[in-house]
């Protein structure tokens, strides 16, 4: 077997591995290499993924396909487990990789601090996350599941405290419900169809025989609901705004793309499940997601009018923004306009670049109040942290002059890009999904048009409910501008810089996200990979 | 068989949600427990009932299906405890910590005010 470039699918999946691993040999003091050895780590599952997108996009994988494969422990397609590699798994990749380096820096400024492991907690949630987006078998993706969500209760709880403890009993419970829905639906899909193999699920299921067909359906609809729950969706996500809220300013910014993990995950199973060659089944989750989507937009709008405080702002706005999503992805599987998928796929980047950035400006735009200051200071008594002088000198980081002038035209770029105002990208990916809608009338046209106006009406409410909160804390403040440091306020302006760089590059990105959308509705070309995906040694031992 | 089975399943998943419903920690833990081993039973009647047929493949090869069991789901049900138990060890220390936090064993963190 050789060291090939096809090994580079499993390095997203490796690398956090490996680098979680290294960090529990390191002492809790030894704060500076842990930071080091996780940027590092950050770094390099980046890179990986951006290699992974270029060869998706370039058709650069074995055989010129545009879809790569890596059979693990060399078993054949349908018996062992395949990682997939196609554009829409290498766009997710980048994007956990794009929000991690800044989340990871801002971290350094302090919140690292506030309990122990934190980047071995951390690299396991990316390595969780990758191997969901990268995984091609149902069984391997709830493992895959597990290992994000053990990492997310370690991260939740970070800091510790009585909010936080209150809030992750609660995420704890509902998610380990979750979970045991998760292999509910995954035990009927096996034993209504016999795989677990995503690409021999789609090829099977047109096939079914009439008196398995309900049984597959109840099987997908449990897993949906797990997966639903997960993606925040009403009435499945009164738990998510508390628990988003609850915690750690760097933890809250990654969890903005844990939602995203739900809705990735129902539209790949969706489309290769229920897309346009399914026979019977086609469409069957649609009036679901575009139902579901809808109201959870109406709930987040709802929810982003009432909330007093920028976190719970935020954390409603997740809810927007997947549910957004989800309408979309329904939208298309009942056969709207393709356009629509595109448009939400680009919307999905920008939302959770947004969101992430305005996670990360919650706590320096409410230090002046001193309630976080004094928070921090409380949990480190708690912990039995004590700061010794070593601990004291992450402070010297620059403290940035015009305080509020930065706070505020980042603040700014968040609320333009959420609310989808011009020019930023949220604009560009509503207007998309506006056109989709209102080209072609496949979709009941009552529900075209609700999803429309709803998605109209939610930029407004977006832009009323963060202009007002934006009035308060920039025009209204009395007291001293807050001291912000420079580490703090760099990963903000990455992210909003990367959100200015995707409406810059418009053109490509869309160009990516029409070509994934096209390779989404196409499951057969998906499943005859997978099928036709070489095994290692089959070139070099041929048993006699 | 299959109506003990599923009368067993459906027992303990039936206790395990409404102990998952009640207000104190310790009985949603139980519930969770419950209801694990309600989905790990029921992962394990997916690959079909069958007796004193092993999921071993003789040495040669081939193998007759009516004598052999689909190892699949045991191997499923093994990954699913190891999993579930990991994971519910995880909740008792988060609810330990509740209940020192707090002083109440109520989910809300607070008895409710009557």
């Amino acid at each position: 077997m050789s060291m090939g470039p096809e090994h580079m699918i499993i390095a997203p999946i490796l690398i956090p591995f490996f680098a979680g691993a290294l960090m529990f040999v390191y002492d809790e003091r030894q704060r500076r290499a842990k930071l080091t050895i996780s940027l590092l780590a950050a770094a390099a599952s980046l890179l990986a993924g951006m290699e992974i997108m270029s060869r998706a996009n370039g058709s650069d994988f074995a055989g010129g396909a545009d879809t790569g494969f890596y059979l693990l422990g060399d078993w054949s397609a349908p018996f062992g487990i395949a990682l997939v590699a196609d554009r829409l798994s290498a766009l997710m990749l980048v994007l956990t990789g794009l929000l991690s380096l800044p989340v990871l820096t801002y971290a350094a400024a302090g919140w690292q601090r506030q309990g122990q492991h934190f980047h071995s907690l951390f690299q396991f949630l990316l390595m969780g996350l990758n191997g969901a987006f990268l995984t091609g078998d149902l069984f391997n993706l709830f493992v895959f599941f597990e290992v994000l969500l053990a990492a997310s209760y370690g991260l939740l709880l970070h800091g510790g405290g009585q909010l936080r403890v209150r809030a992750g009993l609660h995420y704890i419970a509902i998610n380990l419900t979750g979970s045991l829905l998760f292999l509910i639906g995954v035990s009927l899909v096996y034993g209504a169809t016999g795989t677990l193999n995503m690409a021999q699920l789609s090829s099977l299921i047109p096939g079914l025989s009439e008196t398995r067909r309900p049984l597959l359906h109840v099987g997908a609809a449990m897993m949906g609901l797990a997966f639903l729950i997960k993606a925040g969706i009403w009435p499945l996500s009164f738990w998510l705004p508390t628990a988003y809220m609850a915690g750690a300013a760097p933890v809250a910014a990654m969890f903005s793309i844990m939602t995203k993990v739900g809705v990735y995950v129902i539209m790949r199973l969706s489309f290769l499940m229920f897309g346009v060659a399914a026979g019977p089944s086609e469409g069957f989750s649609g009036p679901v997601l575009i139902l579901g989507g809808m109201a959870t937009v109406t709930y987040g709008c709802l929810g982003v009018l009432a909330s007093q405080s920028l976190g719970r702002v935020t954390a409603h706005l997740v809810l927007v923004s997947s549910g957004t999503v989800l309408a979309a992805a329904g939208f298309v599987l009942v056969g709207g306009s393709p356009q629509i998928l595109v448009a939400a796929l680009y919307y999905l980047v920008a939302s959770t670049l947004g969101i992430a950035a305005l996670f990360l400006l919650i706590e320096p735009m409410g230090r002046e109040d001193g309630s976080i200051a004094a928070l921090l200071a409380l949990t480190a008594d708690a912990y039995g942290l004590d700061d010794r002088e070593e601990d004291r000198q992450p402070e010297v980081g620059i403290a940035v002059p015009g305080t509020l002038t930065v706070l505020g035209l980042s603040y700014l770029a968040c609320v333009i890009a959420l609310a989808g105002l011009p020019p930023l990208a949220g604009f560009i990916g509503k207007l998309g999904m506006l056109q989709g809608l209102l080209v072609e009338g496949a979709a009941t046209p009552i529900l075209s048009w609700g999803f429309v106006a709803l998605l109209i009406l939610s930029g407004f409410a977006t832009l009323l409910g963060l202009v007002r909160i934006g009035i308060h804390t920039f025009w209204g403040a009395e007291s001293e501008p807050p001291r912000l440091l420079a580490l703090e306020i760099a990963p903000v302006l990455a992210l909003v810089g990367l959100v200015a760089i995707l409406s810059w590059k418009a053109e490509a990105t869309l160009g990516y996200m029409r070509d994934t959308a096209a390779a989404a509705q196409s499951p057969a070309a998906y499943a005859a990979g997978v099928y036709g995906a070489p095994r290692a040694t089959d070139t070099e031992e041929e048993d006699p | 068989m299959e109506i003990v089975l599923s009368l067993a399943i459906g027992v303990l998943a039936a206790s395990g949600i409404w102990l998952l419903l009640r207000p104190r920690t310790f009985q949603v833990i139980v519930g969770l427990c419950l209801l694990s081993y309600a989905v790990n039973l029921f992962i394990f009647a997916t690959g079909r009932l069958w007796i004193g047929v092993p999921p071993i493949m003789p040495r040669g090869g081939f193998v007759n299906p009516t004598t052999y069991a689909d190892p699949l789901p045991q191997a499923l049900v093994l990954t699913a405890i190891v999993i579930s138990f990991a994971t519910t060890a995880l909740f008792l220390v988060v609810l330990i910590a509740s209940r020192g936090l707090t002083g109440t064993d109520h989910v809300d963190g607070q008895e409710r005010q009557e």
